[in-house]
């Protein structure tokens, strides 16, 4: 198992090479004057000259280059121009809380998730499936900052129960404070997986070992909680392994406006103040995480179905 | 034509058109129904609730929130449309290139996209965006650089599957030229999913224009985008929460109004017999 | 007195196309200690038969019509609550499934699936249903069973998960086991063991089966009584040695002459003509007149016949043809 880990690892080496040649390309964008762009045409030849100089743009691109992946495989990530810190302290200082919503999202997703997915499956084709679909197509429809914006009127100001963001010592007072903006990122979440995992029940019902089960006497629920829905959980899974790089761009979004301390508000302090090692760093370690939570998922699903052999 | 009836006949079809052909009718019909200009100020009148005067209220400078909605509509919608379709057009061709002709660009393609893929939505078209700096035109560019990827892998995945059909080997037995064969047999049916995956893009754009209106980084103040609606009237949320609530209800709108188009689509476009 | 008595049963299946009537008013017995072969053709309705017996409709949009189930010393299968039958389902009878590659859950341990149906009917510890379980696997043969216990189902082969499955059927000793098809899946040298488990464990606990194939060879190999179906009816039922060397019913007669084989030695293949009617609109009188040698104008009009006894034949061979009612008309 341990090898099959490591050569996984391996195999991922380019992969990782590769997002940070990307992400670099990606920011170097156009041909033309970055640092003109990004200040404007009010900006004095000095003010652009600096600017070039802090993002080290007066050197060739593939210098450039060059020191931005020995930044990424020394672990820096690069150094912010602003914190004057190396871009990985920056992010361990605010990688827990993002890493939190991540968490707390997922399972609230999970949560709600489930529950309809399981009654649309069971129901299928009846108006409790259909009313299902609805909720959750309209689900989709909201957007993430517009939703938290309303839970904070309604949650926070109106009805006083949860603070309107920051963090807090401890776990359980951050996962108080927390609770919101992963409500937030959740629902959308849930949304996208509750259509698959519906889908997965239907199918995992049609099987035929449900058959030996019902054929053995055991009642409906019985049959539901210990053979149909195990065997789709494990789906779920990899549907969730998926959907990751989707949650975590959704926390981006919510961190800010919850004033969370995480990557994501990171990222958007860096873009306002104009921190171009930074946004690349970040941008390009963000890329590494999901690729790694994926392998993880993998991982995890090949432990739980034992048909699996991580191959 | 032969979709639009099969689509009108699915309930989900039949509501996504009733709703933007309401959509449609409203925007047109703004000149009409409403006296008030989009960007006229009246200090006066500011923060109104809903009335018969003004619909959906006044904000803080006394603009017709009403007025304002409509006219974001355009906006938005221009913006979604833009953003999904050019990409598609890109990402289509270069799926079908990738599937038809396999080998190594194929290998290639693959690769770039599953790099690109690993970096979140959000993350790539902030970064891109902050790095540009603030502008429509940037927005665009952001878009354009990352979202063509999911119709490329839709569009190869259809290509390789329909290129292994007894048909389209005919066709190459029969010498058809690559690009014939490519054009008239493969695209029609291999776009097929890339236009159901483009009616959830739609949803997904707008929100995010709105997001990056929101973080200042895309379209700017006085344009009556919904994000921006939404972010002035943030500081007023308390007194006047309608300010906040219809852009809101407006996006949600149009994302399920699309949703249910691509439900229907997928319903309506499917091979028959 | 029968274990089990099916009159006139009739259930109907819902599908894209229409309702059909899968199983059109079937009547036959099952005795104590014996093993009933049911034979016929793709969609002639023996597989639906027998979920009916146990309400066993696997999703499809079913229901019984008409007719009774009687299960000796229980009642009218039929007609019970389902939390009644789910108790008599896997207790009192079992039901083995075709394909035995697909009839255990991949991701639980073998001896939990058998532990699992002990504990669902009786009060017992978890250590005791494994030693039950374990004892299961050793009456069916199952080699080095203490490690089988705690396989999955991929690591068995599909002779062996067969046997898995026949222990589940066999965990609480039913009076009835209804095997649907449970050698068609496997390989000829696997069929055969699993057939001598089966009358095997018959012989042992006096439990009777209903065996339902396609392979007439099979059930002269180990069934005591028959029935032939077709379209949804029972055309022809009796001792298997009757039926198959003196068939009454034109149908019985057209299997035997289109099989090679065992069975019928001497004579020439020769294939039935045509296909089974539509279950959704069946046509009138005799089900089976389109495609039958020896059928009359009268065979196609008015109800489906009724099984009856033939004279001159022993008294418990029935088939469900007009024309045998006169000797040598049918010949």
């Amino acid at each position: 198992m341990i090898q099959v880990i490591f050569k996984r690892l391996l195999m991922l080496v380019p992969v990782l090479i590769g997002i940070t040649l990307i992400g670099f390309l990606l920011l170097q964008v156009m041909p033309g004057d970055a640092a003109e762009r990004a200040m404007g045409t009010r900006a004095s030849a000095e003010e652009l000259a600096e600017m070039r100089r802090l993002w080290g743009l007066d050197l060739p691109i593939w210098q450039q280059y060059l020191l931005f992946l020995r930044d990424c495989l020394t672990g820096s990530f690069g150094v912010s121009i602003f914190h004057k810190k190396a871009v990985i302290t920056l992010v361990a200082e605010r990688l827990p809380f993002t890493l939190g919503i991540v968490a707390l999202s997922t399972l609230i997703a999970l949560v709600i998730a489930l529950p309809f997915a399981s009654l649309a499956a069971v129901r299928r084709g009846r108006p409790a499936d259909h009313a299902i679909r609805q909720i959750f197509v309209a689900l989709i429809a909201v957007p993430p900052f517009w939703l938290s914006y309303v839970l904070i009127l309604w949650l926070s100001l109106r009805l006083g129960w949860f603070p309107t963001g920051g963090v807090g010592e401890g776990l359980a007072e951050n996962l108080y404070r927390l609770f919101l903006p992963s409500l937030v990122v959740g629902l959308s979440t849930a949304a996208l997986i509750q259509q698959t995992l519906r889908a997965a029940l239907i199918d995992t019902m049609k099987a035929d070992y449900v058959d030996t089960a019902r054929a053995k006497g055991l009642r409906r629920h019985e049959i539901f909680l210990r053979h149909v829905m195990p065997n789709s959980l494990i789906s779920t899974i990899s549907i969730i392994g998926v959907r990751v790089s989707w949650i975590i761009g959704g926390t981006v979004v919510v961190e800010k406006i919850f004033s969370v301390p995480g990557l994501g508000s990171l990222l958007i302090d860096a873009i306002v103040s104009r921190d171009l090692p930074v946004i690349r760093g970040l941008t390009v370690f963000f890329a590494i995480m999901v690729v790694i939570v994926n392998l993880i998922t993998d991982i995890l699903y090949a432990l739980a179905d034992p048909r699996v052999r991580l191959e | 034509m032969q979709v639009l009836k099969d689509l009108l006949r699915s309930p989900a079809g039949a509501l996504a058109l009733l709703m933007l052909l309401a959509t449609l009718l409203a925007t047109l019909l703004t000149p009409l129904l409403s006296p008030y200009d989009a960007f006229a100020l009246d200090f006066g009148n500011a923060l109104q609730p809903p009335s018969a005067a003004h619909w959906f209220g006044t904000d803080n400078f006394g603009r017709d929130i009403f007025t304002r909605v409509m006219a974001g509509a355009v906006y938005d919608l221009r913006l979604a449309l833009i953003c999904v379709f050019g990409p598609m057009a890109f990402g289509v061709l270069i799926g079908l290139v990738s599937g038809f002709f396999g080998g190594r660009v194929d290998a290639a393609l693959m690769r770039l996209t599953d790099i690109v893929w690993a970096f979140p939505f959000y993350v790539l078209v902030l970064a891109i965006v902050g790095v540009l700096g603030p502008s429509e035109a940037n927005l665009y560019i952001a878009f354009f650089l990352v979202n063509w990827i999911g119709y490329a892998r839709i569009v190869r995945g259809e290509t390789l599957l329909i290129g292994r059909l007894e048909f389209i080997e005919a066709t190459r037995v029969l010498r058809f030229g690559k690009p014939r064969i490519m054009l008239r047999h493969i695209l029609p049916n291999a776009v097929t999913p890339a236009l159901v995956y483009s009616m959830s893009d739609v949803v997904l754009t707008v929100q995010a224009v709105a997001a990056l209106s929101f973080f200042g980084l895309g379209v700017q103040p006085p344009a009556p985008e919904w994000g921006l609606l939404i972010v002035e009237s943030i500081d007023y949320m308390r007194e006047a929460p309608w300010m906040t609530l219809f852009p809101g209800l407006a996006i949600v709108w149009i994302g399920i109004a699309f949703s249910l188009l691509g439900e229907g689509l997928s319903v309506a476009l499917k091979p028959k017999g | 007195m029968s274990l089990l008595s099916i009159r006139n049963l009739q259930t109907e299946f819902r599908g894209p196309a229409g309702i059909a009537r899968a199983v059109d008013g079937v009547s036959f017995d099952v005795n104590p200690g014996e093993i009933f072969g049911i034979v016929g053709e793709s969609g002639c309705g023996k597989s639906a038969t027998c979920r009916s017996i146990l309400r066993l409709f696997a999703g499809a949009t079913a229901r019984i019509v008409g007719g009774e189930v009687i299960l000796e010393g229980t009642g009218d299968l039929a007609q019970m609550r389902e939390s009644e039958l789910a108790r008599v389902r896997g207790s009192e009878v079992a039901f083995i499934f075709q394909d035995p590659l697909t009839a255990l859950n991949p991701t639980m341990r073998i001896g939990k699936q058998v532990a699992e149906v002990i504990r669902r009917h009786r009060k017992v510890s978890r250590t005791q249903a494994r030693d039950a379980a374990l004892q299961l696997l050793r009456d069916v043969h199952i080699t080095s069973p203490e490690r089988r216990l705690d396989a999955f189902p991929h690591e068995l082969s599909g002779g062996l998960r067969q046997r898995v499955v026949i222990a589940m059927a066999l965990a609480l000793q039913p009076r009835l086991i209804i095997a649907d098809e449970p050698t068609t899946a496997l390989d000829v040298t696997v069929q055969d063991q699993i057939l001598r488990l089966l009358k095997e464990r018959r012989d042992s606990t006096g439990t009777s089966i209903i065996f339902i194939t396609h392979d007439l060879g099979v059930v002269s190999q180990i069934c005591d009584r028959m029935a032939v179906m077709y379209a949804g009816r029972v055309v022809e039922t009796g001792p298997v040695r009757q039926v198959l060397d003196q068939p009454s019913h034109p149908y019985t007669r057209a299997l035997l002459d289109a099989l090679p084989g065992q069975v019928a030695r001497d004579r020439d293949l020769t294939p039935i003509e045509g296909s089974p009617p539509s279950l959704i609109a069946p046509p009138a009188g005799c089900r089976f007149a389109p495609r039958c040698r020896v059928a009359r104008p009268g065979c196609a009009r008015g109800a489906a016949p009724a099984l009856k006894p033939r004279p001159g034949v022993a008294a418990d061979h029935l088939d469900a043809c007009i024309l045998t009612e006169v000797p040598d008309a049918a010949a």
